[in-house]
């Protein structure tokens, strides 16, 4: 088996992809009124809050409300993710009535965003929910589309993706065929 | 975690773990909508035995938030009444496929013999002067979210009245022994058990020598069947000495709290109305204790087939 960590964005690409998603947040909703970001626990929270700041320098006399799920009680695999110390939900205000901009660091089957959306639910009605996600590493199981992507990322099933505010990495791990016959 | 029987079974770790838990629970209930699907397609079976009305409800309460199907049975109205053992009454129940039950009753160790005639979990709610361990669990989140810390070290706690008889007593000491607090004990000698020179206290007679001192004064209730056994002269006197009175609440330090599990009998050791309390967590107990009881049920039940699989991580990212 061998494994090989490739850095497909750097942290300068990911502060871009960020800048630019907040751009498109705005372009789309025709402003920030009335949006709320939730970031998913735990790797869509900072680039919820990044994205908060970056849409207060662009629309500096409205500032966007920015929040946090936690879906560990929402997921259909309940059982074999754990719970995570500290990562409990805040949001910010009553979110009926609101665009809800899901945030997460990395969009794969799409159980998450299910969960999430399910989550959102119990906080009120908003008047739309929207998907940003940094990396869309695609293999959904779910009937789930992001509205806002940062990179597009053609993966394996068994890659791991990382997300950090110094760049994503994907770290492979070689595939070991073995040839009928040998032993 | 298969079973919540005992604290002691449960240690410092299981604590820490529930307590952890707890915090998801208590911000659920803040929502508009408390309910979430986490434990959707379990079967809770509440068997209480001995009369409960906030042990038994707050179970129910957080069974339905977490999404569990719950069963309620009462003994007025079960085959109990025609002389059923609670063996056959357990194995009556288990047949019918639930997944945890919660227990009171008024023999110890009951927990621990049930787990011989069902494979589900158990759940103590309660067995005789034994272990009340959701009780402890609350008092602990409870103490926990109002001094703003996780160890109790150098916490004073004062538990007050019949430690003899009292499993809320017995559990309480264990777990605020663990997160460190230094526990003293103040009653009459006849409602101290035998053995008490073997317990991590120390034991005072006088209830108004530990007023100043004290961080956490923890009132029990004096259980009124226990008059006739002599343990107490008369209730009066009881109250006289050990019960608390707005000339009492006011030598506590300002910065202590005042707990009771409930149910309290006024005029007996709350002379004192609690609302005149500035200081009480009575309240406080009450509301954790939904919450306290979501994390019990989902650390027993969510597991796929053994309902051990949750676990916890610190910090991933």
């Amino acid at each position: 088996m061998v494994a090989t960590s490739i850095e497909v964005m750097s942290g300068s690409d990911v502060r871009r992809a960020i800048t630019r998603i907040a751009h498109e947040i705005v372009e789309r909703n025709k402003g920030v009124e009335n949006l709320v970001l939730v970031g998913l626990q735990r790797g869509g929270t900072w680039i919820a809050d990044e994205l908060g700041s970056v849409l207060a320098t662009i629309e500096p006399f409205h500032l966007v409300p920015v929040g946090a799920i936690d879906i560990s009680m929402h997921r259909d695999d309940v059982a074999f993710r754990p719970i995570v110390i500290g990562a409990i939900s805040s949001i910010p205000r009553d979110i009926s009535g609101s665009i809800v901009v899901l945030v997460d660091d990395v969009l794969f089957t799409g159980r998450t965003v299910r969960a999430a959306l399910e989550g959102i639910n119990n906080y009120g009605r908003p008047k739309a929910v929207q998907l940003a996600v940094l990396v869309d590493r695609g293999h959904r199981e779910l009937p789930i589309r992001p509205d806002f992507v940062g990179k597009n990322l053609p993966t394996q099933l068994s890659d791991e993706v990382s997300v950090t505010d110094s760049g994503v990495v994907v770290k492979s791990v070689g595939v070991v065929v073995t040839m009928p016959g040998s032993s | 975690m298969k079973h919540l029987r005992s604290i002691e079974e449960l240690g410092l770790d299981g604590i820490e773990r529930i307590l952890e838990i707890t915090k998801h629970m208590a911000e659920i209930n803040t929502r508009a909508v408390p309910k979430v699907p986490a434990l959707r397609g379990r079967t809770v079976v509440s068997l209480f035995l001995e009369d409960s009305t906030r042990t038994r409800l707050s179970f129910e309460t957080a069974a339905k938030r977490l999404s569990a199907d719950t069963l309620t049975f009462s003994v007025s109205t079960s085959s109990v009444n025609k002389g059923e053992s609670l063996r056959d009454t357990v194995e009556t129940i288990s047949d019918m496929g639930v997944d945890a039950f919660v227990i009171r009753h008024k023999s110890a160790g009951v927990p621990w013999q049930m787990c011989a005639w069902t494979k589900s979990s158990i759940i103590n709610a309660g067995d005789g002067a034994h272990q009340h361990p959701t009780q402890a669990l609350v008092d602990c989140y409870t103490v926990r979210e109002a001094f703003g810390r996780d160890r109790f070290d150098g916490l004073m706690m004062t538990i007050v009245g019949d430690i003899k008889h009292s499993r809320v007593a017995r559990s309480n000491i264990q777990a605020f022994f663990l997160l460190g607090a230094d526990i003293t004990l103040v009653a009459p000698p006849t409602l101290l058990p035998h053995d008490i020179e073997h317990w991590p206290v120390k034991v005072n007679y006088r209830l108004d020598d530990v007023l100043a001192t004290t961080d956490v004064l923890y009132m029990l209730r004096l259980q009124g069947e226990r008059m006739s056994q002599g343990h107490v002269p008369t209730l009066r006197e009881y109250g006289e000495h050990y019960g608390l009175t707005q000339e009492r609440a006011e030598r506590l330090s300002p910065e202590s709290v005042v707990m009771h599990p409930g149910p309290m009998n006024r005029g007996v050791e709350m002379q004192i109305d609690p609302q005149d309390l500035t200081n009480s967590l009575i309240h406080r107990q009450v509301t954790n204790g939904v919450a306290v009881r979501m994390a019990v049920l989902f650390d027993v039940l969510s597991g796929e087939h053994s309902p051990s699989n949750v676990s916890l991580i610190s910090e991933t990212l």
